[in-house]
């Protein structure tokens, strides 16, 4: 067995950070997907038992270790709630890459990452054919929510309630901005992200608007490619560095003084992920660039300082909820921002939901591959939602948009979900 | 042996989805929270009611399998460590809280419910069950009984074993046997459950739990008081026992902890101070405020250099996370943490808090004292790291030097943690060759077919 052998010697390299974990188990308490299964594999202290098992050899199930591993939301919850401070999310995913590379990616992920994600023209020209041709192959459901369904029994939708391809996507709108700051004095990088392109192109203008109102320039380069969450997550590196490559082309951190998302995967990718995984010769530029990366409500309440104690309650205020997508709350710790802007705007009342920064369940591929279990946390989420009444939610990340708009929608509640941003930007218009 | 036929028979009883019987899964129950060496399990099985769990009991009986029963995996003693090829049995599919009675103030719960869960439920009715362990956000009340739990607030409301009325357990054949009652009165029968408080699953498989409830405490005080020399703050503890003042906490910090806890969370603690004491009173309004003036008149008697009293919830919280993350901020330092609980009677705190500083010296290793002294009840904790192994000889040396010095004031091995394996081999020296050979003959007649927890407490 020299494989085994050579995959001991990669797993070794993540020795100082696997003996970190001491075992404790106060993991158990916050993982969602423990929540539903009770099952020690699920939880990260089993994980790290496993990436250890592998480690000391005493275990020969590579193929074993590697599908517990990938049984993962990667929402961080246990990182930000361990007392050791293990670096749960870094070591999983190396170990992913890891044994990615042992075992080889699978036919249908080679198709989607290598085939589409990793060749950014072509997944918009694929996604522009989809939005042409959807209508035929799917049939709205739910107008509050806004989803769709497939009209006939599909294997990849199954019984999903889903948020169409945007008609345009907005680099068809709004190809490129180099604009110079006003008053402001500021320039902000926009990284527009896939979902916002693609799906939720009035977020991104709503962005655009923000800053413009604000007066701070903004740079958005054309031709943006994925920040490589789905890539690096599945263990491909090979795409991962070719998006993180193509993307680096594109802002060069000298063009702006902060680069902002209002994507919090993207906004914890670029900041934590790239740094995380880059190499020793990309490692100062992107360290530029991640230094300067701020989710957009941060940089609003931190850098424009938007403050909500500026505005008069109305009478009769739209109750309103708050989401704490986990790469927002849990890796970022922006928790306060989001919830600034939803109170500048003084026709809404924030009500807080049990548990908002509890995982939705979609963690991405998770969601693909686990679409069970998923709904499931995603019901819980759904539950609490409903409980406050409240007839919008909003939510800082496009990926937990859409798994609470499927949650919603297959219960036939009639909740909108939005974005902060738009929030904050209605109220400006008033 | 473990056949397939065998696998089946489980998988009959709990469902195809709760028997575990791939290696990966299997090594994912191998270990517990205790520095040991993990042993892989043959199978593990989830029941999800209580038909179930006296079925699979049963079943292992007759075929002679080894059975640890784990809830949480919590346990810092290697009591959940299973056997070679043994049976893990879970219990967290078993967490249902069957009863809150206001009324009578007790309740009925099943052995996986998880602590913090079933506090918050009964805090909600205005009721209270005091004990709070350390990992109670994850650990089970199964655990919690089967290991005999404390907590912050033994001082003054004790421990699990204190709240446990009655239990209801199978035997190694898988029956049923009952003992205590739902009354706060109860002579029946030989007291079984005591004999099953503490057992660490080596009698009986835990099938439903009477727990006691007290009214929730009216109104608290917490303060903090910083001390020069630590003697002094030791002295202290004895002096506010001595006082017949009982606080509900009562919990000490050395300046390795201060320091570590300082750096990890900038709590704003004073890092130049020798020792802390962290004590809060609680109960009728009136009282607490008299009692809290009195520990503080105390507190500057014996020299300490401030005493702050927190003015609000605030204030109060902010203490509590202090003490709260000392051992995350100590877990921190170094990768192996030994948490120990050897304990002492807590006249004795000085002469033990002394002793831990002359055995860090002594054995040339890095050793954060804090735990709650009102009690006697010290966490000492080595940081090491275990791939050194000079260093580790170092730290079982060490460890032996603690458990001789708390004998030696007529203290215990174990304040909460129980024996489990980490333990089981001294057990000798705090009690009697007899009292070895007692525990063996009731683990004989209980058990004749050694399959509950076999290794456990007295060893094989």
């Amino acid at each position: 067995m020299s494989d085994i052998k050579e995959l001991t010697k990669l797993i070794k390299s993540l020795e100082d950070q696997l003996v970190v974990c001491m075992r404790c188990g106060m993991c158990q308490s916050v993982c969602p997907l423990f929540e539903q299964t009770g099952r020690e594999a699920d939880v990260a202290r089993g994980k790290l038992a496993l990436l250890d098992g592998l480690m000391q050899e005493m275990f020969e199930d590579p193929e074993g270790v590697y599908a517990r591993l990938n049984k993962c939301l990667l929402c961080g919850s246990c990182a930000a709630n361990c007392p050791s401070g293990v670096s749960v999310l870094e070591i999983f995913m190396k170990a992913r890459v890891i044994l990615t590379g042992f075992m080889g990616l699978s036919p249908a992920k080679k198709l989607i990452l290598r085939g589409m994600l990793a060749r950014p023209d072509l997944f918009d020209t694929l996604a522009e054919w989809g939005a042409r041709f959807q209508n035929i192959f799917t049939r709205p459901v739910n107008n509050v929510v806004g989803t769709s369904c497939a009209r006939v029994v599909s294997p990849l939708i199954k019984d999903r309630h889903f948020k169409n391809l945007a008609e345009k996507p907005f680099h068809k709108i709004q190809p490129s901005l180099d604009t110079q700051p006003g008053k402001s004095g500021i320039r902000a990088g926009f990284y527009v992200g896939c979902l916002l392109d693609k799906i939720f192109p009035h977020i991104a203008q709503a962005v655009v608007d923000v800053l413009n109102y604000h007066q701070v320039g903004i740079y958005m380069p054309e031709k943006q490619a994925c920040c490589g969450i789905p890539a690096v997550s599945s263990g491909d590196m090979q795409t991962f560095n070719k998006l993180l490559f193509h993307n680096l082309e594109c802002f060069s951190p000298d063009k702006f003084d902060y680069l902002v998302t209002a994507c919090a995967t993207c906004t914890s990718t670029i900041k934590e992920v790239w740094p995380m995984m880059a190499d020793r010769e990309h490692k100062n530029l992107i360290k530029k660039i991640s230094d300067k990366t701020m989710d957009i409500n941060d940089f609003l309440v931190s850098v424009i300082k938007v403050n909500p104690e500026n505005q008069a309650p109305e009478k009769n205020r739209i109750p309103i909820t708050y989401h704490d997508p986990c790469h927002l709350k849990k890796s970022l710790k922006v928790a306060a921002q989001p919830r600034a802007l939803i109170k500048a705007n003084s026709r809404y009342e924030l009500k807080e939901m049990l548990d908002s920064d509890w995982c939705c369940g979609m963690g991405g591929s998770f969601n693909l591959q686990y679409y069970d279990i998923s709904s499931k946390i995603g019901n819980r989420k759904r539950d609490n939602i409903v409980s406050t009444g409240c007839k919008t939610v909003a939510t800082g990340c496009p990926a937990c948009m859409l798994q609470i708009s499927d949650m919603l929608s297959k219960n036939r509640d009639q909740i909108a979900v939005r974005h902060p941003i738009e929030i904050y930007l209605e109220s400006l218009k008033l | 042996m473990i056949n397939q036929a065998l696998i089946k028979e489980f998988q009959n009883i709990t469902g195809k989805d709760n028997v575990l019987t791939q290696k990966a899964d299997l090594l994912t129950y191998s270990y517990d929270a205790a520095v040991v060496e993990p042993v892989l399990p043959g199978l593990v099985v989830r029941p999800v009611n209580s038909e179930s769990l006296g079925r699979v009991v049963k079943l292992c009986c007759e075929n002679n399998l080894p059975l640890t029963v784990r809830g949480a995996g919590t346990n810092l003693s290697g009591g959940t460590v299973p056997i070679v090829q043994g049976v893990v049995v879970l219990t967290n599919g078993l967490n249902k809280i069957i009863e809150i009675n206001e009324q009578d103030m007790y309740a009925v719960v099943q052995p996986g419910v998880v602590t913090a869960k079933f506090a918050a439920a009964v805090e909600a009715k205005g009721l209270f069950y005091p004990p709070d362990p350390g990992s109670q956000a994850v650990s089970t009340l199964g655990g919690n009984v089967a290991e005999n739990a404390g907590g912050l607030r033994g001082l003054k409301y004790g421990v699990t074993s204190d709240y446990v009325m009655g239990i209801q357990f199978f035997d190694t054949q898988g029956e049923i046997v009952k003992s205590g009652s739902k009354t706060v009165k109860c002579a029946t029968g030989y007291n079984l459950t005591g004999l099953m408080i503490g057992s660490e699953g080596t009698l009986g498989v835990f099938d439903e739990i009477i727990l006691k409830l007290i009214p929730f405490p009216a109104h608290r005080k917490a303060m903090m008081a910083v001390f020069d020399e630590m003697s002094k703050a030791s002295e202290t503890v004895a002096a506010i026992i001595a006082s017949r003042i009982i606080p509900a906490t009562l919990e000490f910090m050395d300046n390795f902890t201060i320091r570590a806890v300082e750096d990890y969370s900038r709590a704003g603690l004073p890092t130049d101070a020798a020792a802390l004491l962290l004590i809060e009173v609680d109960g009728h309004p009136v009282q607490v405020e008299e009692d809290a003036q009195k520990v503080e008149q105390i507190c500057n008697k014996m020299g300490a250099r401030s005493v702050r009293v927190a003015k609000d919830d605030a204030e109060r919280d902010k203490v509590w996370a202090a003490r709260r993350s000392a051992l995350s901020a100590l877990a921190k330092l170094k990768p192996t943490l030994v948490l120990e609980d050897a304990t002492v009677p807590r006249s004795r705190i000085p002469e033990m808090v002394q002793a831990m500083q002359d055995i860090a010296k002594q054995y040339n290793l890095s050793i954060g004292t804090f735990g709650h002294a009102g009690d006697g009840n010290l966490h000492p904790t080595i940081l090491t790291d275990k791939r050194n192994k000079e260093e580790w000889e170092r730290v079982e040396a060490a460890i032996d030097a603690i458990f001789d010095k708390a004998l030696a004031m007529g203290g215990t091995l174990s304040g909460e943690h129980g024996t489990g394996i980490a333990k089981s081999r001294f057990l000798e020296k705090e009690t009697s060759r007899a009292t070895i050979v007692y525990s063996k003959q009731i683990k004989k007649a209980l058990d004749p077919r050694n399959i509950l927890n076999p290794g456990k407490i007295i060893g094989g």
